[in-house]
């Protein structure tokens, strides 16, 4: 069971929140200058790291935001919790 | 091989069981084979025992970076069933169930499947729609499927709470005769056993931690137990198949999550068939030891820890008390969770890699063991000829760039 | 009189307080604080179960958790039946009805111990070999029996009627185990001022101090010195003592379940208490003090009644007050069986022999042992075994100097201890994802780093003895240090023999190296190939024998064949404890809208859509269904329908670049759309298919009400918020999902606007002032309301929006005016039909994910020139422009009596050959009364081009010819929407 220090509420239980998986992906645009490849990876394609991973989560049952969160894949060790449009921390 | 049978179980009883040759041999690599399969669960097993037994491919390894059946092959609710609703999957996993049916045999060794039925509750009105979209859709797909009342079902599940005031009542359902379980450890045996004796390697302990190039091609792996050379590289490593891809230089439309599943101390005969309750993700069966077999929905977060979180685990067992009110007492006796490799829509990936020499099979998300004879046989065709087995030309990596998707998920709203 | 073999005094049992208990119907008494196991074994009862695969008789082996052989269905009534638990953990109260497992038709006299004389035929997995031939047999005769034959316990029958409930904590410290090491640790926590959680499996905390007879305390007696500890830590406010309470999940970031039994051992639970506890307790640190479980020896013969851990049986006699037996011979590979022994031995049990295969034993225990008197043999062992039903003579011969076994000695006995020594329970700092360290002293794994804030202390991280559990600080005497252990099988010379190392689930250490032989090299395949450690005991006693036999089949050290994975749960928790009050309506809240009761009062059928409650059809007496239905939809079209709906997802967006967002967001075009217009608004995800649809109206310029369907409010203000956080953070916008703050009426058929007329105040509801697709402010029946001038009928019609507190009185108010002009109330499956028949979809019905707009026909909707929006780039990905997509099509049986089933597939030919692809399948059929006859929505393959077509809908009955048309059925011009 994960704890999650949500940036706006401090430490809560995975339960509250929603992962909505790896960050930092720009929606390619606009459209008519996407090829078809690029869209299918911006659409599926994903990191999928057995190791450090950053990725979105939603306070659902808080505060309602998305931030970002650098964690551990294989020992779910959260790493660093940081805003959404915060650049990546320094964690390995 | 010591051909297994009664005969020869008798004659080993009467001498100690001292004569019974390893099931599998435990070769040192060599340094270079025709085939290298990654991955020695049921889709990689099954892949070899194929390219031996179809294509007269005998030169074969796979590599398996701790045991045989370590990962989801060993880790999974071992259902059998072929009731999907597009015509390419339901094609495919027919074939599956088809080759489960003759496996015991063809194999000789007994993989225990077990058509008991399977039985998919409709909870709503809409539900019943949908069952029924499903079952004409799986008529016309050639393969067995029933609509059933609720007191059919009330009939064949006893303890199932059919009663209306349940909170999510049973308004009917569908069963596929034919859908069942087998014994998954047996599955991965049987494969291994048999490609064995056809001569490939079967090499354990030997974890794949690179790719040797010429040029743009992929000629061979660097492993734990050294460099082995490979005319051609099929992947099947589930969960792990990203890592691979990553080694290789690629990226595949996977994510890894955690599913679990549960089972209680063993009990006396008590359900002889597979039920599944969308509305209340869970499903469950009775291995033939007696155990209550569960599973539900996948944990909502990529991992590969093996392992699984509470609410999850909460959330089936009170989906299973909602099914069977008088099962409250009994209780769970081990978990375990498995790393599924989820693609967007539901359905497998196999077919060429973006890197030459390489070939995928990936993608099972958490129906992979149901697929493996015809995961096996479709990927030994598609490595052996170069080219997509005819079953499997709708599920190659192109189909997300082209939106040919075969949604499964989408089309049913349950999990796969 | 509590049973022959009680003792006279001694032990924690109140023999002041006898207790009637039945164990498979025999009537048997007991003390309060007895156990099954306990009570039964003061009867002379050993023989408590029987194995899982042969059958075998089997007595009580140990004392705790660990038990594999005692396991008894307790039946306390309808529901109240519970299979499997274990005798030595079953707390015995008056009236309490045992029965054995696994056995026909007695425990005594079981028919399918039959098994065991073929045991020499059905090794380890036997089953993979056998039972192919011939065709059909195995599904047909071998899997019914062998399945008849599985199983241990049976099934409860009845809804279980006690209530399970789960708690959550925080504390600074959670001590699990409450033995010596488990009190000192939380002592020091309490003496922190920590909030201190202290919990303990057993009955009553204490551990093996319970059980202690010869160390002295701080100068007490281990009891008093116990007694004062608890009263110490009882006091104290912050600390949290839970006995019947198992930790049996480790989980990430200190996270840890309890599992605590409330009421199992009360003969009159209190009705308010629930029958079990789930606790989920985060601790800023973790301390296991779990203690060890003593190891049997495996040997020839060893599965016996009357063969048990050695200090289990001193435990019996310690805690309980009950001697095993009268003669009991020991087998001893450490010291502690020495103890067990001598307090046997001044109970006045006879020691026939303590036979020690170690060469040597010069311990304090041994010393004293042989001091006494008592007949010790060092380098010799058990080979074999007498006593179907009870252990009634051991065979023992002498070790050689080549490890051969030589001569052999009966030796009569009733009992038969042995201890191979402690392994310490390591199980939740494994699932901690501690790293495990092998200690050969000890012949067993003890913790090593852990990546937790949790440390092991006492002998679960092999420090034994009192002295190490309780720390310096306590003075301790008598305590002397105990030594050996023994791991893996002990020679014999009996090659035919059967030695045991899962007693459960009939693993020999011949299956095991069997196992070996065929190529299971890893200890997972072994554990898998043979299920040693797969039994409801999880491997507790035979796990670490197992792994040392193989190493030694395998010419390994132990440490290099690994261990199998701890998995949650250390020992079984019932369900009910896991689903808590997660039951019923709990499980899945229900949710009605502000005119549910009375729909309810006016007697609907409803229907379950999402978690809502829907009123599906208001039937009239004597009506079904149909009649209903068919009734509410003339009435519709003739004068006028009201409809409750307020399920209707709701969102306010509002803000500066309101229009932007939703620009962005939807297919459509929002910024022309002038304040008091609606538009019909589809979103799409970004792969292009259809996810929700529903009607957008501008109240302001910076101000959205926003509409989706009932399933899907809570995905599309989930999708808003994420677009409106990560992709565009740019825009200045607000969402507030408003559903559950206004109740929806819609009024819809020519009398729509004469029914809302006298109610409306501040809204000029004529047709020139108020056009399709608008929207106005004003007060209905005197009430502030939203009023939109929408239709989901192809009738004149109007949704009012109130607020939901006076969502029934508004409803009722309409009701008034709509009776006056035989209006009626109309349920889901009316608005189903009349939507229907103007060819209306819904999402999640002609839609299932796979579907664009232009499959729907509603290319129309996608605003022009938007150079994007959510799902755009993926409409012109090849396979999703090419043609042969499905499309929204009518479909007309030609028996126009002959509804269609929804999820007909539809096809070309009258018998396609299996195997032929749909064109498409029905979405939507029904029974249309406004046309006098059937009618269905399909999506087929290029469904435009086939109007006129004749397709076919196979059914099982043979094939329905359907002819293809547009989608809309009725008034296709559109005239009724103006009334």
């Amino acid at each position: 069971m994960l704890l999650i220090a949500c940036p706006h509420c401090g430490p809560r239980d995975e339960a509250e929140f929603v992962c909505g998986g790896q960050t930092h992906i720009a929606r390619p645009g606009p459209p008519e200058t996407t090829s078809d490849a690029q869209w299918a990876r911006y659409l599926f394609e994903r990191d999928n790291p057995k190791g450090l991973h950053l990725e979105r989560w939603l306070h659902r049952h808080g505060c309602g935001q998305w931030f970002n969160v650098a964690r551990d894949t294989l020992t779910h060790e959260v790493k660093a919790v940081y805003g959404l449009l915060d650049t990546r921390p320094d964690v390995t | 091989m010591t051909r297994y049978s009664l005969w020869s179980l008798l004659r080993e009883g009467l001498t100690g069981h001292r004569g019974w040759p390893k099931a599998w041999r435990d070769p040192a690599p060599r340094p270079s084979y025709d085939v290298v399969i990654v991955g020695g669960g049921g889709h990689g097993l099954a892949t070899a025992f194929y390219l031996a037994r179809n294509h007269g491919i005998r030169n074969v390894a796979v590599l398996e970076r701790g045991w045989i059946g370590q990962g989801n092959s060993g880790r999974n609710t071992t259902v059998i069933r072929s009731n999907y609703f597009f015509p390419e999957s339901a094609a495919f996993y027919e074939f599956a169930l088809r080759l489960y049916e003759t496996s015991a045999r063809e194999l000789n060794f007994n993989t225990m499947v077990s058509q008991r039925g399977l039985i998919t509750l409709s909870h709503s009105r809409h539900d019943l729609e949908g069952a029924r979209r499903w079952v004409n859709a799986m008529h016309l797909n050639g393969i067995d499927s029933e609509m059933l009342t609720t007191a059919d079902i009330a009939r064949m599940v006893p303890d199932l709470d059919c009663s209306p005031g349940a909170r999510h009542p049973i308004h009917g359902g569908f069963m596929q005769r034919r859908g069942g379980i087998a014994r998954h450890d047996a599955v991965v045996w049987g494969y291994a056993r048999a490609a064995d004796a056809l001569g490939v390697d079967i090499i354990q302990n030997c974890e794949v931690t690179g790719f040797v190039f010429d040029g743009p091609r992929a000629a061979g792996v660097q492993t734990s137990r050294g460099t082995i050379m490979a005319g051609r590289i099929g992947l099947a490593a589930a969960g792990h198949q990203s890592v691979l891809a990553g080694m290789a230089g690629f990226r595949l439309p996977l994510t890894t999550y955690a599913l679990q599943a549960f089972v209680s101390e063993p009990l006396k005969p008590w359900l002889d068939k597979v039920v599944i309750s969308p509305a209340t993700g869970v499903y469950a069966s009775q291995s033939d030891k007696g155990e209550i077999v569960l599973g539900g929905a996948l944990d909502l977060y990529p991992s590969y820890a093996q392992r699984g979180n509470l609410p999850v685990a909460e959330h089936v067992m009170s989906g299973f008390l909602e099914l069977f009110p008088s099962m409250a007492r009994v209780r769970f006796l081990r978990q375990w969770a498995g790393m599924t490799d989820v693609v967007h829509d539901s359905s497998p990936i196999i077919g060429a890699a973006p890197v030459e020499g390489i070939w995928l099979n990936c993608g099972w998300g958490t129906g992979g063991f149901k697929a493996i004879p015809a995961g096996g046989w479709t990927f030994a065709h598609t490595i052996a000829n170069q080219a997509p087995h005819p079953l499997v030309e709708g599920f190659g990596l192109d189909r997300f760039a082209r939106g040919a998707l075969i949604d499964e998920a989408a089309a049913s709203g349950i999990a796969h | 009189m509590t049973g022959a073999f009680r003792t006279t005094t001694g032990g924690r049992i109140d023999r002041a307080r006898p207790l009637s208990f039945r164990f498979d119907g025999r009537a048997f008494t007991g003390c309060a604080g007895d156990t099954l196991a306990s009570a039964l074994l003061a009867n002379g009862v050993h023989l408590a179960g029987r194995s899982f695969k042969y059958h075998r008789p089997r007595g009580i082996l140990a004392a705790g958790a660990e038990e594999p052989n005692a396991l008894v269905g307790i039946d306390r009534g309808p529901g109240r039946y519970a299979p499997n638990l274990r005798a030595t953990q079953v707390e015995i109260h008056d009236g309490l009805v045992a029965e054995s497992q696994n056995r026909t038709p007695s425990l005594r006299f079981d028919i399918a111990a039959l098994a065991d004389f073929a045991a020499p035929l059905i090794p380890a997995g036997f089953y993979y070999k056998t039972f192919m031939q011939p065709a059909g047999w195995w599904a047909k005769l071998y899997e019914p029996r062998i399945r008849a034959a599985a199983g241990l316990g049976r099934a409860p029958r009845g809804a279980d009627p006690d209530r399970y409930t789960q708690r959550y904590a925080h504390c600074e410290t959670l001590v699990v185990g409450a033995g010596p090491a488990g009190i000192a640790a939380a002592r020091a926590a309490a003496a922190r001022g920590d909030r201190v959680i202290l919990c303990d499996e057993q009955a009553e905390p204490g551990g093996s101090l319970l059980a202690e007879t010869r160390a002295r305390i701080d100068g007490l007696c281990a009891q008093d010195w116990l007694a004062a500890a608890l009263a110490e830590l009882a006091a104290e406010p912050r600390v949290t003592i839970l006995p019947r309470t198992t930790a049996f999940g480790y989980f990430a970031q200190n996270f840890v379940a309890l599992a605590e039994r409330v009421t199992d051992h009360l003969a009159v639970p209190d009705p308010n208490l629930p029958r079990e506890r789930l606790w989920q307790v985060r601790a800023r640190e973790v301390v296991l003090a779990t203690g060890a479980i003593e190891r049997p020896l495996v040997f020839p013969e060893n599965d016996r009644p009357g063969i048990m851990l050695a200090d289990s049986a001193r435990t019996y006699l310690a805690r309980y007050g009950v001697k095993p037996g009268c003669r009991a011979l020991v087998l001893a590979a450490h010291d502690d069986a020495y103890g067990a022994a001598l307090d046997l031995a001044a109970a006045g049990m006879e020691i026939a022999l303590i036979v020690d295969p170690r060469p040597a034993a010069d311990g304090e225990l041994p010393r004293r042992a042989m001091a006494a008197g008592l007949p010790v043999r060092m380098s010799a062992t058990v080979v074999g075994t007498r006593g179907r039903l009870r252990v009634h003579e051991a065979h023992v011969g002498t070790i050689g100097a080549d490890g051969g076994v030589r001569g052999v000695d009966v030796v009569s006995c009733d009992t038969l201890l042995m201890s191979g020594g402690w392994t310490p329970s390591v199980h939740l700092h494994s699932q901690a994802r501690g790293k495990l360290a092998f200690r050969a002293d000890l012949q067993a794994f003890v913790p090593g780093a852990t990546p937790q804030a949790c440390r092991s202390v006492g002998a679960c991280a092999g420090e034994f003895g009192l002295q190490a559990a309780l720390g310096p600080a306590t003075r301790v005497e008598d305590d002397p240090v105990r030594e050996g252990g023994f791991a893996g099988a002990l020679p014999h010379d009996r090659p035919r023999a059967r030695a045991f190392v899962d007693f459960q689930n009939d693993v020999t250490a011949k299956d095991l190296t069997l196992a070996l032989r065929e190529g299971f090299r890893s200890i997972e395949h072994v554990k898998r190939y043979t299920t040693n450690g797969m039994a409801t005991d999880q491997g507790k006693t035979s796990n670490i024998n197992a792994l040392a036999i193989v190493a030694a089949a395998s010419g390994r050290a132990i440490p290099e064949v690994g261990l199998t994975s701890f998995r949650q749960p250390y020992t079984p928790v019932t369900f009910g404890a896991f689903a808590g009050t997660s039951r019923g309506e709990l499980f899945d809240p229900v949710r009605t809208t502000p005119i549910h009761g009375w729909a309810v009062a006016q007697g609907a059928i409803f229907e379950d859509v999402g978690q809502w409650k829907r009123a599906h059809h208001f039937p009239r007496p004597g009506e079904d269904m149909h009649a209903a239905v068919r009734r509410e939809c003339a009435a519709v079209r003739a004068r006028a329908g009201i409809f409750d709906a307020s399920t209707l997802g709701k969102i306010e967006v509002v803000g500066r670049d309101a229009a932007e967002f939703l620009e962005r967001l939807y297919v459509n075009s929002w910024k022309k759309l002038e304040p008091g217009r609606c538009r019909y608004g589809i979103l799409l995800n970004e792969a292009g298919f259809v996810i929700d649809d529903g009607v957008i109206g501008r109240l302001a310029p910076d101000r959205f009400h926003v509409t989706t369907t009932t399933g899907g409010a809570a995905r599309v203000l989930s999708m808003m918020e994420d677009y409106v956080q990560t992709e565009w953070p740019d825009l200045q916008i607000w969402l507030t999902s408003t559903t559950e703050q206004w109740a929806v009426i819609a009024v819809q058929g020519p009398k729509a606007r004469e029914i809302l007329a006298p109610l409306t105040e501040g809204i000029d509801l004529s047709r020139d002032a108020f056009a399709h697709m608008a929207v106005r402010e004003g007060r209905v029946a005197g009430v502030p309301a939203r009023l939109f001038r929408v239709s989901f009928t192809g009738e004149l019609g109007f949704e009012v929006n109130v607020p939901a507190g006076q969502g029934r009185a508004v409803w009722e108010a309409i009701w008034e005016q709509a009776r006056r002009h035989d209006a009626v109330a109309y349920g889901t499956e009316t608005m189903h039909v009349l939507r229907a028949e103007k060819g209306y979809i819904i999402v999640g019905q002609e839609t299932d994910g796979t579907v664009v707009p232009d499959d729907l026909g509603l290319g129309w909707a996608i605003g022009k020139g938007k150079r994007d929006f959510v799902g755009k780039r993926s409409l012109s990905r090849p396979d999703i422009a090419a043609p042969g997509r499905k499309q929204l099509v009518g479909l007309l049986s030609a028996d126009p009596g002959h509804v269609l089933d929804e999820g007909a597939q539809i096809v070309a030919m009258r018998d396609p050959p299996p195997g032929t692809p749909a064109l498409g399948h029905v979405t939507s059929s029904y029974w249309s009364a406004t046309l006098g006859r059937s009618i269905a929505l399909a999506l087929v393959a290029d469904g435009r081009a086939r109007h006129g077509q004749t397709l076919f809908a196979p059914m099982p009955g043979g094939a329905v010819p359907v002819a293809v048309t547009g989608p809309v059925f009725h008034d296709p011009e559109g005239r009724s929407l103006d009334g």
